[in-house]
Protein backbone atom coordinates (compact mmCIF):
# COMPACT_ATOMS: atom_id res chain seq x y z
CA UNK A 1 0.00 0.00 0.00
CA UNK A 2 1.47 3.35 -0.96
CA UNK A 3 1.10 6.64 0.86
CA UNK A 4 -1.70 7.90 -1.40
CA UNK A 5 -3.73 4.77 -0.73
CA UNK A 6 -3.11 5.03 3.01
CA UNK A 7 -4.32 8.62 3.06
CA UNK A 8 -7.33 7.79 0.93
CA UNK A 9 -8.15 4.81 3.11
CA UNK A 10 -7.91 6.85 6.29
CA UNK A 11 -10.10 9.58 4.80
CA UNK A 12 -12.68 7.02 3.77
CA UNK A 13 -12.58 5.48 7.21
CA UNK A 14 -13.11 8.85 8.88
CA UNK A 15 -15.95 9.64 6.50
CA UNK A 16 -17.70 6.37 7.23
CA UNK A 17 -17.13 6.62 10.96
CA UNK A 18 -14.97 3.52 11.08
CA UNK A 19 -11.77 3.39 13.09
CA UNK A 20 -8.75 4.48 11.06
CA UNK A 21 -6.80 1.31 11.86
CA UNK A 22 -9.55 -0.72 10.27
CA UNK A 23 -8.94 1.05 6.97
CA UNK A 24 -5.20 0.57 7.20
CA UNK A 25 -5.63 -3.16 7.60
CA UNK A 26 -9.25 -3.90 6.76
CA UNK A 27 -10.67 -7.21 7.93
CA UNK A 28 -12.61 -9.31 5.48
CA UNK A 29 -14.32 -12.47 6.62
CA UNK A 30 -15.33 -14.84 3.82
CA UNK A 31 -17.75 -17.69 4.44
CA UNK A 32 -17.33 -20.65 2.09
CA UNK A 33 -14.19 -21.88 0.32
CA UNK A 34 -15.86 -23.03 -2.89
CA UNK A 35 -15.43 -21.39 -6.27
CA UNK A 36 -16.94 -18.09 -5.08
CA UNK A 37 -15.32 -17.70 -1.68
CA UNK A 38 -11.90 -18.94 -2.73
CA UNK A 39 -11.98 -16.52 -5.67
CA UNK A 40 -12.71 -13.57 -3.39
CA UNK A 41 -9.91 -14.60 -1.04
CA UNK A 42 -7.29 -15.22 -3.73
CA UNK A 43 -8.10 -12.06 -5.66
CA UNK A 44 -8.10 -9.84 -2.58
CA UNK A 45 -4.76 -11.32 -1.53
CA UNK A 46 -3.38 -10.47 -4.97
CA UNK A 47 -4.75 -6.95 -5.49
CA UNK A 48 -5.08 -5.71 -1.88
CA UNK A 49 -2.43 -7.54 0.12
CA UNK A 50 -2.92 -5.34 3.18
CA UNK A 51 -6.37 -6.82 3.79
CA UNK A 52 -6.58 -9.38 6.61
CA UNK A 53 -8.57 -12.28 5.22
CA UNK A 54 -10.27 -14.97 7.27
CA UNK A 55 -11.91 -17.74 5.27
CA UNK A 56 -14.45 -19.82 7.19
CA UNK A 57 -15.17 -23.26 5.77
CA UNK A 58 -17.06 -26.09 7.44
CA UNK A 59 -15.98 -28.86 5.09
CA UNK A 60 -12.43 -29.94 4.46
CA UNK A 61 -11.28 -30.78 1.90
CA UNK A 62 -13.29 -28.93 -0.72
CA UNK A 63 -14.85 -31.17 -3.37
CA UNK A 64 -15.75 -29.64 -6.72
CA UNK A 65 -19.20 -30.03 -8.23
CA UNK A 66 -17.83 -29.22 -11.70
CA UNK A 67 -16.42 -32.52 -13.03
CA UNK A 68 -18.24 -34.55 -10.34
CA UNK A 69 -20.52 -35.93 -13.06
CA UNK A 70 -17.32 -37.37 -14.53
CA UNK A 71 -16.77 -39.31 -11.31
CA UNK A 72 -20.34 -40.64 -11.44
CA UNK A 73 -19.84 -41.71 -15.05
CA UNK A 74 -16.46 -43.33 -14.40
CA UNK A 75 -14.39 -40.74 -16.30
CA UNK A 76 -12.68 -39.25 -13.22
CA UNK A 77 -11.68 -40.21 -9.71
CA UNK A 78 -12.66 -38.37 -6.52
CA UNK A 79 -9.05 -37.37 -5.94
CA UNK A 80 -9.17 -35.29 -9.13
CA UNK A 81 -12.01 -33.12 -7.80
CA UNK A 82 -10.80 -32.92 -4.19
CA UNK A 83 -8.78 -29.93 -3.02
CA UNK A 84 -7.23 -29.19 0.37
CA UNK A 85 -6.74 -25.75 1.88
CA UNK A 86 -2.92 -25.79 2.04
CA UNK A 87 -2.64 -23.54 -1.01
CA UNK A 88 -5.01 -20.98 0.49
CA UNK A 89 -3.09 -20.98 3.78
CA UNK A 90 0.23 -20.71 1.99
CA UNK A 91 -1.10 -17.63 0.21
CA UNK A 92 -1.53 -15.91 3.57
CA UNK A 93 -5.24 -16.50 3.96
CA UNK A 94 -6.31 -17.49 7.45
CA UNK A 95 -8.52 -20.55 6.99
CA UNK A 96 -10.82 -21.32 9.90
CA UNK A 97 -12.72 -24.56 10.24
CA UNK A 98 -16.28 -23.91 11.30
CA UNK A 99 -19.75 -22.92 10.30
CA UNK A 100 -21.06 -19.36 10.33
CA UNK A 101 -24.46 -19.35 11.98
CA UNK A 102 -25.38 -15.74 12.77
CA UNK A 103 -24.60 -12.27 11.51
CA UNK A 104 -24.79 -9.07 13.58
CA UNK A 105 -24.51 -6.51 10.82
CA UNK A 106 -24.77 -3.59 13.27
CA UNK A 107 -21.75 -4.80 15.24
CA UNK A 108 -20.14 -6.20 12.11
CA UNK A 109 -19.67 -9.58 13.70
CA UNK A 110 -20.28 -13.08 12.47
CA UNK A 111 -20.80 -15.89 14.96
CA UNK A 112 -19.58 -19.42 14.35
CA UNK A 113 -20.87 -22.66 15.85
CA UNK A 114 -19.33 -22.96 19.29
CA UNK A 115 -19.87 -19.25 19.97
CA UNK A 116 -16.73 -17.74 18.51
CA UNK A 117 -17.30 -14.29 17.00
CA UNK A 118 -15.28 -12.77 14.18
CA UNK A 119 -15.12 -9.01 13.65
CA UNK A 120 -15.20 -7.79 10.07
CA UNK A 121 -15.17 -4.60 8.09
CA UNK A 122 -16.74 -6.45 5.19
CA UNK A 123 -18.32 -9.89 5.23
CA UNK A 124 -18.55 -11.98 2.06
CA UNK A 125 -20.88 -14.96 1.97
CA UNK A 126 -20.44 -17.66 -0.64
CA UNK A 127 -22.53 -20.36 1.03
CA UNK A 128 -23.77 -22.13 -2.08
CA UNK A 129 -27.16 -23.78 -1.95
CA UNK A 130 -29.16 -25.75 0.56
CA UNK A 131 -31.83 -28.25 -0.36
CA UNK A 132 -35.50 -27.70 0.34
CA UNK A 133 -36.32 -30.98 2.04
CA UNK A 134 -39.76 -32.28 1.21
CA UNK A 135 -39.92 -29.84 -1.71
CA UNK A 136 -40.37 -33.19 -3.42
CA UNK A 137 -42.72 -34.85 -0.94
CA UNK A 138 -40.95 -37.55 1.03
CA UNK A 139 -37.48 -36.47 -0.09
CA UNK A 140 -35.74 -35.51 3.13
CA UNK A 141 -32.20 -35.91 4.38
CA UNK A 142 -32.83 -39.53 5.39
CA UNK A 143 -34.02 -40.35 1.86
CA UNK A 144 -30.68 -39.34 0.33
CA UNK A 145 -29.13 -42.69 1.29
CA UNK A 146 -31.59 -44.69 -0.80
CA UNK A 147 -31.95 -41.99 -3.46
CA UNK A 148 -28.83 -39.83 -3.65
CA UNK A 149 -29.00 -36.25 -4.92
CA UNK A 150 -25.25 -36.06 -5.59
CA UNK A 151 -25.80 -32.31 -6.04
CA UNK A 152 -23.20 -31.46 -3.42
CA UNK A 153 -20.07 -33.33 -4.40
CA UNK A 154 -18.63 -35.75 -1.87
CA UNK A 155 -19.95 -38.98 -0.37
CA UNK A 156 -23.17 -38.51 -2.34
CA UNK A 157 -21.17 -38.56 -5.59
CA UNK A 158 -19.65 -41.92 -4.72
CA UNK A 159 -22.96 -43.27 -3.48
CA UNK A 160 -24.64 -42.57 -6.82
CA UNK A 161 -21.67 -43.96 -8.76
CA UNK A 162 -21.69 -47.13 -6.68
CA UNK A 163 -25.44 -47.65 -7.05
CA UNK A 164 -24.97 -47.44 -10.82
CA UNK A 165 -22.15 -49.97 -10.63
CA UNK A 166 -24.32 -52.32 -8.55
CA UNK A 167 -27.46 -52.14 -10.69
CA UNK A 168 -28.26 -54.95 -13.13
CA UNK A 169 -28.12 -54.60 -16.90
CA UNK A 170 -31.55 -53.72 -18.18
CA UNK A 171 -32.31 -51.57 -15.12
CA UNK A 172 -33.90 -48.15 -15.14
CA UNK A 173 -32.16 -44.99 -13.90
CA UNK A 174 -34.40 -42.04 -13.01
CA UNK A 175 -32.98 -38.54 -12.77
CA UNK A 176 -35.40 -36.01 -11.26
CA UNK A 177 -34.45 -32.51 -12.45
CA UNK A 178 -35.72 -29.47 -10.52
CA UNK A 179 -37.43 -26.30 -11.68
CA UNK A 180 -35.33 -23.14 -12.13
CA UNK A 181 -33.42 -21.63 -10.46
CA UNK A 182 -30.93 -24.20 -9.23
CA UNK A 183 -27.19 -24.87 -9.15
CA UNK A 184 -25.66 -25.77 -12.53
CA UNK A 185 -28.56 -25.61 -15.02
CA UNK A 186 -26.99 -28.04 -17.56
CA UNK A 187 -25.84 -30.42 -14.81
CA UNK A 188 -28.71 -32.93 -14.80
CA UNK A 189 -28.43 -33.41 -18.57
CA UNK A 190 -24.66 -33.73 -18.58
CA UNK A 191 -25.13 -36.30 -15.83
CA UNK A 192 -27.60 -38.22 -18.03
CA UNK A 193 -24.97 -38.26 -20.79
CA UNK A 194 -22.13 -39.48 -18.62
CA UNK A 195 -24.28 -42.11 -16.91
CA UNK A 196 -25.41 -43.20 -20.39
CA UNK A 197 -21.76 -43.48 -21.39
CA UNK A 198 -21.09 -45.77 -18.44
CA UNK A 199 -24.20 -47.85 -19.15
CA UNK A 200 -23.36 -48.13 -22.84
CA UNK A 201 -20.00 -49.61 -21.89
CA UNK A 202 -21.14 -51.82 -19.03
CA UNK A 203 -24.92 -52.31 -19.12
CA UNK A 204 -26.11 -51.61 -22.64
CA UNK A 205 -29.73 -52.68 -22.07
CA UNK A 206 -30.26 -50.12 -19.28
CA UNK A 207 -32.33 -46.96 -19.75
CA UNK A 208 -32.33 -43.44 -18.32
CA UNK A 209 -35.50 -41.49 -17.70
CA UNK A 210 -35.16 -37.79 -16.95
CA UNK A 211 -38.26 -36.58 -15.12
CA UNK A 212 -38.25 -32.82 -15.35
CA UNK A 213 -40.06 -30.10 -13.40
CA UNK A 214 -39.67 -27.73 -16.38
CA UNK A 215 -40.34 -27.67 -20.11
CA UNK A 216 -36.96 -26.56 -21.41
CA UNK A 217 -33.39 -26.62 -20.20
CA UNK A 218 -29.90 -25.26 -20.72
CA UNK A 219 -28.14 -26.31 -23.96
CA UNK A 220 -31.22 -28.39 -24.78
CA UNK A 221 -30.65 -28.87 -28.54
CA UNK A 222 -27.03 -29.85 -27.91
CA UNK A 223 -27.91 -32.42 -25.29
CA UNK A 224 -30.73 -33.84 -27.39
CA UNK A 225 -28.40 -34.04 -30.39
CA UNK A 226 -25.84 -35.89 -28.26
CA UNK A 227 -28.41 -38.34 -26.87
CA UNK A 228 -29.47 -39.26 -30.41
CA UNK A 229 -25.93 -39.44 -31.75
CA UNK A 230 -24.19 -41.18 -28.87
CA UNK A 231 -26.87 -43.01 -26.88
CA UNK A 232 -29.75 -43.80 -29.25
CA UNK A 233 -32.79 -45.17 -27.46
CA UNK A 234 -31.17 -44.94 -24.07
CA UNK A 235 -32.16 -41.51 -22.72
CA UNK A 236 -35.75 -40.30 -22.49
CA UNK A 237 -36.66 -36.81 -21.28
CA UNK A 238 -40.13 -36.12 -19.90
CA UNK A 239 -40.94 -32.40 -19.55
CA UNK A 240 -43.31 -30.93 -16.96
CA UNK A 241 -46.01 -30.48 -19.60
CA UNK A 242 -46.09 -34.28 -20.02
CA UNK A 243 -46.30 -34.80 -16.26
CA UNK A 244 -42.55 -35.07 -15.84
CA UNK A 245 -42.43 -33.30 -12.50
CA UNK A 246 -41.66 -35.66 -9.64
CA UNK A 247 -44.26 -34.98 -6.96
CA UNK A 248 -43.21 -37.45 -4.31
CA UNK A 249 -40.90 -40.31 -3.46
CA UNK A 250 -41.10 -43.23 -1.10
CA UNK A 251 -37.43 -43.81 -0.52
CA UNK A 252 -37.89 -46.97 1.53
CA UNK A 253 -39.93 -48.63 -1.20
CA UNK A 254 -37.91 -47.18 -4.08
CA UNK A 255 -40.91 -45.42 -5.62
CA UNK A 256 -40.67 -42.16 -7.59
CA UNK A 257 -44.06 -40.65 -8.46
CA UNK A 258 -45.28 -38.09 -10.96
CA UNK A 259 -48.92 -37.10 -11.39
CA UNK A 260 -49.50 -40.08 -13.68
CA UNK A 261 -46.89 -42.72 -12.98
CA UNK A 262 -45.20 -44.56 -10.15
CA UNK A 263 -41.72 -45.61 -11.21
CA UNK A 264 -39.59 -48.19 -9.43
CA UNK A 265 -36.14 -47.52 -10.86
CA UNK A 266 -33.04 -49.53 -10.08
CA UNK A 267 -31.34 -46.21 -9.30
CA UNK A 268 -33.09 -42.96 -8.42
CA UNK A 269 -31.20 -39.67 -8.48
CA UNK A 270 -33.38 -36.94 -7.01
CA UNK A 271 -32.09 -33.40 -7.50
CA UNK A 272 -34.22 -31.44 -5.05
CA UNK A 273 -35.30 -27.80 -5.24
CA UNK A 274 -32.79 -25.39 -3.73
CA UNK A 275 -32.34 -22.08 -1.99
CA UNK A 276 -29.44 -19.99 -0.74
CA UNK A 277 -27.20 -21.64 1.86
CA UNK A 278 -28.44 -21.61 5.46
CA UNK A 279 -26.41 -18.65 6.73
CA UNK A 280 -27.90 -16.39 4.05
CA UNK A 281 -31.42 -17.65 4.64
CA UNK A 282 -31.17 -17.49 8.43
CA UNK A 283 -29.77 -13.96 8.31
CA UNK A 284 -32.83 -12.84 6.34
CA UNK A 285 -30.84 -12.04 3.21
CA UNK A 286 -32.93 -14.15 0.83
CA UNK A 287 -36.05 -13.00 -0.96
CA UNK A 288 -39.15 -15.01 -1.83
CA UNK A 289 -37.26 -16.91 -4.55
CA UNK A 290 -35.05 -18.35 -1.81
CA UNK A 291 -32.00 -16.54 -3.17
CA UNK A 292 -30.36 -13.20 -2.42
CA UNK A 293 -30.43 -9.99 -4.38
CA UNK A 294 -27.19 -8.02 -4.56
CA UNK A 295 -25.81 -4.84 -6.04
CA UNK A 296 -24.37 -5.79 -9.46
CA UNK A 297 -21.19 -3.73 -8.97
CA UNK A 298 -20.22 -4.45 -5.35
CA UNK A 299 -22.22 -7.65 -4.71
CA UNK A 300 -23.37 -6.05 -1.46
CA UNK A 301 -26.65 -7.39 -0.13
CA UNK A 302 -29.69 -5.25 -0.89
CA UNK A 303 -30.82 -5.69 2.72
CA UNK A 304 -27.67 -5.94 4.88
CA UNK A 305 -25.02 -3.21 4.49
CA UNK A 306 -21.46 -4.49 4.71
CA UNK A 307 -22.50 -8.02 3.76
CA UNK A 308 -21.61 -9.16 0.23
CA UNK A 309 -22.69 -12.37 -1.51
CA UNK A 310 -21.39 -14.25 -4.54
CA UNK A 311 -22.02 -17.56 -6.27
CA UNK A 312 -24.97 -19.91 -6.25
CA UNK A 313 -26.71 -18.15 -3.32
CA UNK A 314 -27.51 -15.02 -5.34
CA UNK A 315 -29.97 -14.04 -8.04
CA UNK A 316 -27.58 -11.88 -10.02
CA UNK A 317 -29.81 -11.17 -13.00
CA UNK A 318 -29.05 -13.24 -16.10
CA UNK A 319 -25.95 -15.10 -14.91
CA UNK A 320 -26.44 -18.83 -14.37
CA UNK A 321 -25.36 -20.57 -11.18
CA UNK A 322 -22.01 -22.04 -12.23
CA UNK A 323 -18.50 -22.38 -10.87
CA UNK A 324 -17.33 -20.01 -13.61
CA UNK A 325 -19.95 -17.40 -12.61
CA UNK A 326 -18.99 -17.75 -8.95
CA UNK A 327 -15.35 -17.20 -9.88
CA UNK A 328 -15.89 -14.06 -11.95
CA UNK A 329 -18.37 -12.70 -9.40
CA UNK A 330 -15.84 -13.38 -6.64
CA UNK A 331 -13.15 -11.53 -8.55
CA UNK A 332 -15.46 -8.58 -9.22
CA UNK A 333 -16.48 -8.49 -5.55
CA UNK A 334 -12.81 -8.43 -4.55
CA UNK A 335 -12.11 -5.54 -6.95
CA UNK A 336 -15.05 -3.63 -5.48
CA UNK A 337 -13.86 -4.25 -1.92
CA UNK A 338 -10.33 -3.14 -2.83
CA UNK A 339 -11.74 0.08 -4.28
CA UNK A 340 -13.92 0.67 -1.22
CA UNK A 341 -10.90 0.21 1.05
CA UNK A 342 -9.01 2.75 -1.06
CA UNK A 343 -11.89 5.18 -0.65
CA UNK A 344 -12.72 5.00 -4.35
CA UNK A 345 -15.93 4.28 -6.22
CA UNK A 346 -15.85 0.70 -7.54
CA UNK A 347 -15.66 0.39 -11.31
CA UNK A 348 -18.51 -1.29 -13.16
CA UNK A 349 -17.50 -4.87 -13.93
CA UNK A 350 -17.87 -6.82 -17.14
CA UNK A 351 -18.42 -10.43 -16.17
CA UNK A 352 -18.14 -13.65 -18.10
CA UNK A 353 -19.59 -17.08 -17.81
CA UNK A 354 -18.63 -20.11 -19.85
CA UNK A 355 -20.18 -23.44 -18.84
CA UNK A 356 -18.53 -26.47 -20.35
CA UNK A 357 -20.54 -29.68 -20.50
CA UNK A 358 -19.48 -33.15 -21.55
CA UNK A 359 -21.68 -35.56 -23.48
CA UNK A 360 -18.78 -38.04 -23.53
CA UNK A 361 -15.08 -37.90 -22.69
CA UNK A 362 -14.25 -36.42 -26.10
CA UNK A 363 -17.54 -34.65 -26.80
CA UNK A 364 -17.99 -31.21 -25.21
CA UNK A 365 -19.95 -28.02 -25.77
CA UNK A 366 -20.51 -24.69 -24.06
CA UNK A 367 -22.90 -21.94 -23.19
CA UNK A 368 -21.35 -18.53 -22.69
CA UNK A 369 -22.39 -14.98 -21.88
CA UNK A 370 -21.00 -11.52 -21.17
CA UNK A 371 -22.79 -9.61 -18.41
CA UNK A 372 -22.88 -5.98 -17.32
CA UNK A 373 -24.76 -4.07 -14.63
CA UNK A 374 -28.04 -2.64 -15.93
CA UNK A 375 -30.94 -1.38 -13.84
CA UNK A 376 -29.68 -3.04 -10.68
CA UNK A 377 -28.86 -6.48 -12.08
CA UNK A 378 -26.25 -8.19 -14.23
CA UNK A 379 -27.71 -8.45 -17.71
CA UNK A 380 -26.52 -10.36 -20.75
CA UNK A 381 -24.84 -7.99 -23.21
CA UNK A 382 -27.05 -8.01 -26.27
CA UNK A 383 -25.63 -10.10 -29.09
CA UNK A 384 -23.13 -11.88 -26.87
CA UNK A 385 -23.10 -15.45 -25.70
CA UNK A 386 -25.26 -18.42 -26.52
CA UNK A 387 -24.60 -22.09 -27.04
CA UNK A 388 -22.19 -23.98 -29.28
CA UNK A 389 -23.57 -24.57 -32.77
CA UNK A 390 -25.76 -27.61 -33.28
CA UNK A 391 -24.33 -29.97 -35.89
CA UNK A 392 -20.70 -29.27 -35.07
CA UNK A 393 -18.12 -31.78 -36.24
CA UNK A 394 -16.31 -34.29 -34.04
CA UNK A 395 -13.16 -32.17 -33.99
CA UNK A 396 -15.04 -29.21 -32.50
CA UNK A 397 -16.65 -31.39 -29.85
CA UNK A 398 -13.26 -32.86 -28.98
CA UNK A 399 -11.72 -29.40 -28.72
CA UNK A 400 -14.49 -28.12 -26.43
CA UNK A 401 -14.03 -31.21 -24.23
CA UNK A 402 -10.30 -30.48 -24.01
CA UNK A 403 -10.93 -26.83 -23.25
CA UNK A 404 -13.33 -27.75 -20.46
CA UNK A 405 -10.67 -29.90 -18.86
CA UNK A 406 -8.10 -27.14 -19.35
CA UNK A 407 -10.43 -24.61 -17.69
CA UNK A 408 -10.95 -26.89 -14.70
CA UNK A 409 -7.24 -27.57 -14.24
CA UNK A 410 -6.25 -23.92 -14.68
CA UNK A 411 -8.86 -22.51 -12.34
CA UNK A 412 -8.59 -25.08 -9.57
CA UNK A 413 -4.79 -24.74 -9.59
CA UNK A 414 -5.14 -20.98 -9.15
CA UNK A 415 -7.73 -21.28 -6.39
CA UNK A 416 -6.38 -24.24 -4.43
CA UNK A 417 -2.84 -24.86 -5.67
CA UNK B 1 2.30 -4.85 -3.91
CA UNK B 2 3.69 -8.37 -4.00
CA UNK B 3 2.19 -9.05 -7.39
CA UNK B 4 3.97 -11.64 -9.42
CA UNK B 5 1.68 -12.53 -12.28
CA UNK B 6 2.03 -10.40 -15.42
CA UNK B 7 -1.72 -10.07 -15.91
CA UNK B 8 -2.26 -9.03 -12.31
CA UNK B 9 0.62 -6.55 -12.36
CA UNK B 10 -0.68 -4.91 -15.51
CA UNK B 11 -4.17 -4.81 -14.07
CA UNK B 12 -3.29 -3.21 -10.79
CA UNK B 13 -1.72 -0.32 -12.70
CA UNK B 14 -4.87 0.26 -14.68
CA UNK B 15 -7.07 0.14 -11.62
CA UNK B 16 -5.00 2.75 -9.88
CA UNK B 17 -5.34 5.12 -12.85
CA UNK B 18 -9.09 5.23 -13.17
CA UNK B 19 -12.10 3.56 -11.63
CA UNK B 20 -13.92 3.76 -14.96
CA UNK B 21 -11.39 1.70 -16.91
CA UNK B 22 -12.44 -1.88 -16.54
CA UNK B 23 -9.63 -3.54 -18.49
CA UNK B 24 -8.42 -4.95 -15.21
CA UNK B 25 -11.68 -6.58 -14.26
CA UNK B 26 -12.33 -7.78 -17.80
CA UNK B 27 -8.93 -9.48 -17.95
CA UNK B 28 -9.76 -11.29 -14.71
CA UNK B 29 -12.64 -12.98 -16.53
CA UNK B 30 -10.29 -13.96 -19.39
CA UNK B 31 -7.96 -15.47 -16.79
CA UNK B 32 -10.65 -17.89 -15.65
CA UNK B 33 -9.75 -19.96 -18.72
CA UNK B 34 -6.47 -18.49 -19.94
CA UNK B 35 -4.82 -18.25 -16.51
CA UNK B 36 -3.71 -15.27 -14.43
CA UNK B 37 -0.24 -15.55 -15.94
CA UNK B 38 -1.81 -16.12 -19.38
CA UNK B 39 -0.33 -19.61 -19.34
CA UNK B 40 -3.22 -22.03 -18.92
CA UNK B 41 -2.80 -25.69 -18.09
CA UNK B 42 -3.79 -27.90 -20.99
CA UNK B 43 -5.32 -27.13 -24.35
CA UNK B 44 -6.64 -23.57 -23.95
CA UNK B 45 -4.41 -21.22 -25.97
CA UNK B 46 -1.69 -19.28 -24.18
CA UNK B 47 -1.91 -15.53 -24.38
CA UNK B 48 1.49 -14.93 -22.80
CA UNK B 49 3.97 -13.36 -25.16
CA UNK B 50 1.41 -11.74 -27.47
CA UNK B 51 1.27 -7.97 -27.64
CA UNK B 52 -1.81 -5.81 -27.16
CA UNK B 53 -2.34 -5.11 -30.85
CA UNK B 54 -2.25 -8.79 -31.73
CA UNK B 55 -4.68 -9.66 -28.93
CA UNK B 56 -7.04 -6.82 -29.86
CA UNK B 57 -7.00 -7.85 -33.52
CA UNK B 58 -7.73 -11.46 -32.59
CA UNK B 59 -10.68 -10.37 -30.45
CA UNK B 60 -12.06 -8.19 -33.28
CA UNK B 61 -11.65 -11.04 -35.73
CA UNK B 62 -13.46 -13.43 -33.37
CA UNK B 63 -16.20 -10.85 -32.84
CA UNK B 64 -16.67 -10.19 -36.55
CA UNK B 65 -16.59 -13.84 -37.57
CA UNK B 66 -13.27 -13.62 -39.42
CA UNK B 67 -11.46 -15.99 -37.11
CA UNK B 68 -12.77 -19.49 -36.42
CA UNK B 69 -13.04 -20.67 -32.85
CA UNK B 70 -15.23 -22.47 -30.35
CA UNK B 71 -16.48 -20.02 -27.72
CA UNK B 72 -14.43 -16.89 -28.41
CA UNK B 73 -16.76 -15.52 -31.08
CA UNK B 74 -19.71 -15.64 -28.68
CA UNK B 75 -17.63 -13.95 -25.99
CA UNK B 76 -16.01 -11.27 -28.14
CA UNK B 77 -19.45 -10.12 -29.32
CA UNK B 78 -20.01 -8.76 -25.81
CA UNK B 79 -17.20 -6.20 -26.00
CA UNK B 80 -16.98 -2.77 -27.63
CA UNK B 81 -13.86 -1.63 -29.49
CA UNK B 82 -12.78 0.40 -26.47
CA UNK B 83 -13.28 -2.57 -24.17
CA UNK B 84 -11.33 -4.84 -26.50
CA UNK B 85 -8.41 -2.40 -26.49
CA UNK B 86 -8.52 -2.06 -22.71
CA UNK B 87 -8.63 -5.77 -22.04
CA UNK B 88 -5.93 -6.52 -24.61
CA UNK B 89 -3.67 -3.91 -23.00
CA UNK B 90 -4.29 -5.35 -19.56
CA UNK B 91 -3.39 -8.86 -20.68
CA UNK B 92 -0.37 -7.85 -22.73
CA UNK B 93 1.12 -5.45 -20.19
CA UNK B 94 2.54 -3.19 -22.90
CA UNK B 95 6.25 -2.54 -23.03
CA UNK B 96 7.16 -5.62 -21.02
CA UNK B 97 8.46 -8.90 -22.32
CA UNK B 98 7.36 -12.10 -20.70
Amino acid sequence: MNRRELVAGAAAAAASGRAAHAAVAPRVVIVGAGYGGASVARTLRRIAPQVRITLVERQAPFISCPRSNGVIGGLAEMAEITFGDAGLRKAGISVMRGEAVEIDSAKRQVRLTGGRRLDYDRLVLSPGVDFIWNGVEGYDEAATTAMPHAWKAGPQTLLLRDKLRAMPDGGLVVIAAPADPYRCPPGPYERACLIAGYLKREKPRAKILILDAKDSFSKQPLFQEAWTALYPGMVEWVPASRAGRVRSVKAGEGVVSTDFDDHRPAVANIIPPQRAGAIATNAGLAEATGFCRVDPVTFESKVAPGVHLVGDAIIPGDMPKSGFSANTQGKACAYALAAIFRGETPAEPVLLNTCYSLAAADYGFTVAGVYKPLDGALRLVKGSGGISPVGADAGTHALEAQYGRSWFDTLTAELYG
Amino acid sequence: MGLRSPVAAGLAGLVAMTAAASGAGMAESCATCHGLDARPRGAIPRLAGRDAAELAQALRDFRDGRRPGTVMGRIAKGYSDAEIDAVAAAIARPGKDR
